[in-house]
């Protein structure tokens, strides 16, 4: 199968922290990847390194055939990397559309504000936030802005789309739209790579699981397998925990 | 010989330029504020050094005892009654702000002292030695001690004391800070009042050396951006090494380009500083 | 077309009928509003719309008027040599822009403080070309007569701010307007949508000095002597800045209004207290922060017809 995105020994250092050591990951085509691992694994350094925010140190970064390790965040974004973030980060005063407009705009050329605009209209739509379009995206509630950040996200035209923790935040009944959401686009052939906490989502959504710790990836696989596998729980538990249910069965 | 009269000099007006920019960098570092105000307390600073001499003929190292509790009085008053208002505004306010509080002071000296260049010559003068076969005029180089003790005074009571510890505290993280029991507004008023004082007291050992105007403030102000940005903000180490490395520049390039072209390296130096290491020599990145 | 824009290209047709009714003295405040509303409404771009505190305007004004000026010197018509500036100007700001502009916040604003500085000392050493702190004479371009001149540089002025105008409301109705407005709200954002931030800043500039460098190069020729510390003054970098303040940031009507207001300000403490005239210029920046901080905007007349509505 061919790849979309192919990482072949990435690091990152800050200044003394090993962010990410020596990570080799592929992406295919229509997958759900789900990335996770316990607080400070450097699971948002790795969408931040592979979009262009803090370039790699070394090893190189493959996206759909061309080498993006030294893009811009901008480019990576024309290329078609999107992304929403764990802090939502609206244009506050713009109303909603606006929001979703900017990113169809600037992320293909030779879009005019105004069809970027009836593009904004649909993805608003299709996230549920129609109703909600004139209101200045600094008024809408957390829920509303992570949907907002879906949109913004998903009017870039993504081959490939991380979500880094839309579910945080947000209550039962939120997180099982944003999921029903995320299965929608999936089915639509966006290939996702997503961070996430709730283990119910992960195993809802995804296709594969790559787990990371300290930096480096220690597990790959199906969910089922991935989240028995010893060192993944002693990854997020401590090794006494894991000792215990390897005894236990 | 040139090489230590050139060093020499350096380091002179290096403790001069630190004196001048302490005051400042605390107001930045703590405040957040680039108070634009502070040339124009350094100038008043030596007017009050040249009053005090002239009239009582105190000489200017007591006038230091007047200066500080004044300016610190000063500038306190002026951030709790008017800088406080729009702390939180963004740049372009707390800038522009400052700027208008300049105009004031600035053409209420104007007003007051005339624009014209005064001299405070003491009398009998004080002559020059030799030192390592550089000549350094007394005066001179007893100004430049005072400006280190002072710059050693403040780094001091930023160690030691406990509204020294406060004013640090407020300046790396000002939320935890208030969750200590820190009450920000006064550490502000006494942060922007210890710049004050620190001017009015490099103003008074300026008074000292150089000629008297109001006119002369812009310039004092320019040398504490630079020394400000090369040293890396906030610090007393960064301001003394910020300084020195100006001093020495201005020295270098006064004697091999002229001293036309003093200033100009200075603001390149300052620009080149901005955009390859806008934390300075000795200030850590992302340390705004 | 907004509404306000349209207002602002009445007001502009307005001030245009001056010579009509005004004598000499007219001319010359007219002159200086246009001058100042091409400074505040060029400041307004980089300012207003991305948010970037810049203190460049003195540095743009005085390149424009020495670039202009040594150029009429060595015999180039006014026109000819304000075109050049103007040019010069954009160029040599979009190229600075990539640099400078990777500075946020008091960086930003220092740096673009020092630019005039910079320059300031370059031609002050520059003796040769620009006569250095003696200042440079501007030859006279015709004695047509006092009234005629002075008609004369009111109506280049004038050409400039219309310029201007134009400038800001293409920019704002179009895709760079929309660019800039991002940056200013959540810089970070704008890149990962796929927003070349460094470019639309460094164009916004280049756009913000080149109309502001063609107004100091008008300025040189229409006094006829500059010298380094006039036109590179830092109140040509401030005085746009209480402008943009007073009339509200980001809208040109408002920043054109308040470039109009102030000189009209500036005039009656200039006549009325001629030695302590900066002085009460700073009690009026004082007073405008602390008590208006959204300009006239915050006497809203939405808010007085409400009031009327409940009454």
């Amino acid at each position: 199968m061919p790849e979309l995105l192919r990482l072949t020994g990435v690091s990152r250092r800050f200044s003394g922290l090993q962010a990410l050591r020596d990570v080799n990951l592929s992406v295919a085509p229509g997958e759900v990847l789900g990335l996770i691992g316990p607080n400070g694994a450097g699971k948002t350094t790795l969408v931040n390194t592979i979009c262009g925010v803090t370039p790699a140190n070394s090893g190189t970064i493959l996206f759909d055939g061309t080498d993006i390790t030294r893009t811009k965040p901008y480019q990576a974004a024309r290329r078609g990397l999107s992304r929403t973030f764990q802090i939502v980060q609206p244009f506050a005063e713009f109303s909603a559309l606006d929001n979703v407009a900017a990113a169809a705009l600037f992320s293909q050329p030779g879009e005019s504000l105004k069809s970027a605009r009836e593009a904004a209209r649909e993805h608003l739509a299709f996230v549920g936030l129609d109703a909600q379009a004139d209101q200045p995206a600094a008024t809408l509630t957390l829920a509303m802005r992570k949907r907002l950040e879906l949109a913004k996200a998903l009017a870039m035209q993504p081959k490939l789309l991380f979500l880094d923790e839309v579910n945080a935040g947000l209550n039962s009944a939120e997180v099982e739209r944003a999921t029903e959401l995320i299965h929608q686009l999936a089915r639509s052939g966006i290939t996702i790579v997503m961070i996430e906490h709730l283990m119910k989502v992960v195993l809802n959504v995804c296709t594969r699981i790559v787990v990371l710790h300290n930096g480096h990836p220690i597990a790959d696989g199906a969910p089922r397998e991935v989240i028995s596998n010893p060192a993944v729980v002693e990854a997020y538990l401590g090794q006494q925990y894991a000792q215990r249910t390897a005894r236990h069965g | 010989m040139q090489a230590m009269q050139i060093l020499i000099n350096a380091l002179v007006l290096g403790s001069l330029y630190a004196c001048i920019a302490i005051g400042f960098s605390l107001v930045w570092g703590v405040l957040n504020v680039i108070n634009l105000i502070h040339g124009s307390f350094i100038v008043l600073g030596a007017y009050l050094a040249f009053g005090l001499y002239q009239s009582l003929h105190l000489s200017p190292w007591y006038a230091i005892f007047v200066a500080a509790p004044l300016f610190f009085a000063l500038g306190y008053v002026i951030q709790r009654l008017i800088l406080n208002r729009v702390i939180t505004a963004p740049v372009l306010v707390t800038l522009t702000l400052t700027f208008g509080l300049d105009l004031i002071l600035n053409n209420a000296m104007i007003y007051f002292f005339t624009a014209d260049y005064r001299k405070l010559t003491l009398s009998p003068p004080l002559g020059s030695v030799s030192i390592a076969g550089a000549v350094v005029p007394v005066d001179r180089l007893i100004a430049t001690a005072t400006a280190l003790l002072l710059t050693g005074l403040l780094y001091l009571l930023l160690r030691r004391s406990r509204i020294g510890r406060a004013i640090v505290a407020v300046r790396l993280d000002r939320d935890a800070a208030v969750l200590m029991g820190v009450h920000v507004p006064s550490i502000y008023a006494v942060a922007f009042g210890l710049g004050a004082a620190l001017a009015g007291c490099a103003g008074v050992l300026m008074a000292l050396i150089f000629p008297i105007s109001p006119l002369t403030s812009s310039a004092y102000l320019g040398k504490a951006f630079v020394v400000c940005v090369l040293g890396g903000l906030g610090s007393v180490s960064g301001a003394l090494a910020g300084g020195l490395l100006l001093a020495l520049v201005e020295s270098v390039g006064s004697t091999y380009l002229g001293p036309s072209h003093a200033t100009t390296l200075s603001f390149l130096l300052l620009i080149i500083f901005l955009i390859l290491r806008p934390q300075g020599l000795v200030g850590r990145k992302g340390f705004e | 077309m907004t509404r306000s824009n349209i207002a602002l290209l009445i007001l502009i047709a307005c001030v245009a009928a001056l010579p009509l009714f005004g004598g000499a003295y007219a001319l010359r405040l007219g002159t200086i509003a246009c001058m100042y509303a091409v400074l505040a409404l060029s400041w307004n771009v980089v300012g207003g719309f991305a948010g970037y505190p810049s203190f460049a305007t003195a540095a743009f004004f005085g390149f424009g008027a020495y670039f202009a000026g040594v150029l009429m010197g060595k015999g180039w018509p006014l026109a000819a040599a304000v075109v050049a500036a103007a040019i010069a100007a954009l160029i040599a700001a979009t190229l600075l822009g990539a640099v400078l502009l990777r500075l946020r916040g008091h960086y930003f604003a220092i740096a673009s403080l020092s630019l005039a500085e910079v320059l300031r000392e370059v031609v002050n050493n520059a003796t040769d070309l620009t006569g250095g702190g003696m200042g440079l004479n501007i030859p006279l371009a015709s004695g047509s007569g006092v009234m005629a001149e002075a008609t004369f540089y009111f109506y280049a002025m004038w050409g400039v701010m219309l310029l201007t105008a134009i400038m800001v409301i293409v920019v704002a109705q179009t895709k760079l307007g929309f660019a800039l407005n991002c940056i200013r709200q959540n810089e970070t954002a704008s890149s990962m949508v796929g927003l070349n931030t460094t470019l639309a800043k460094s164009i916004g500039f280049g756009l913000s000095a080149c109309f502001v460098a063609a107004a100091g190069g008008i300025y040189a020729a229409w006094v006829h002597y500059i010298d380094p510390s006039d036109v590179f003054d830092i109140l040509y970098s401030v005085k746009p800045i209480v402008m943009a303040l007073m009339g509200g940031l980001g809208s040109p009507l408002g920043v054109a209004c308040g470039a109009f207001l102030y000189l009209g300000l500036e005039e009656v403490v200039w006549r009325n207290y001629i030695q302590i005239h900066t002085g009460v210029l700073g009690v009026l920046i004082v007073l405008l922060l602390l008590f208006l901080p959204h300009g006239l905007t915050s006497l809203r007349f939405d808010r007085l017809r409400r009031r009327a509505k409940h009454a």
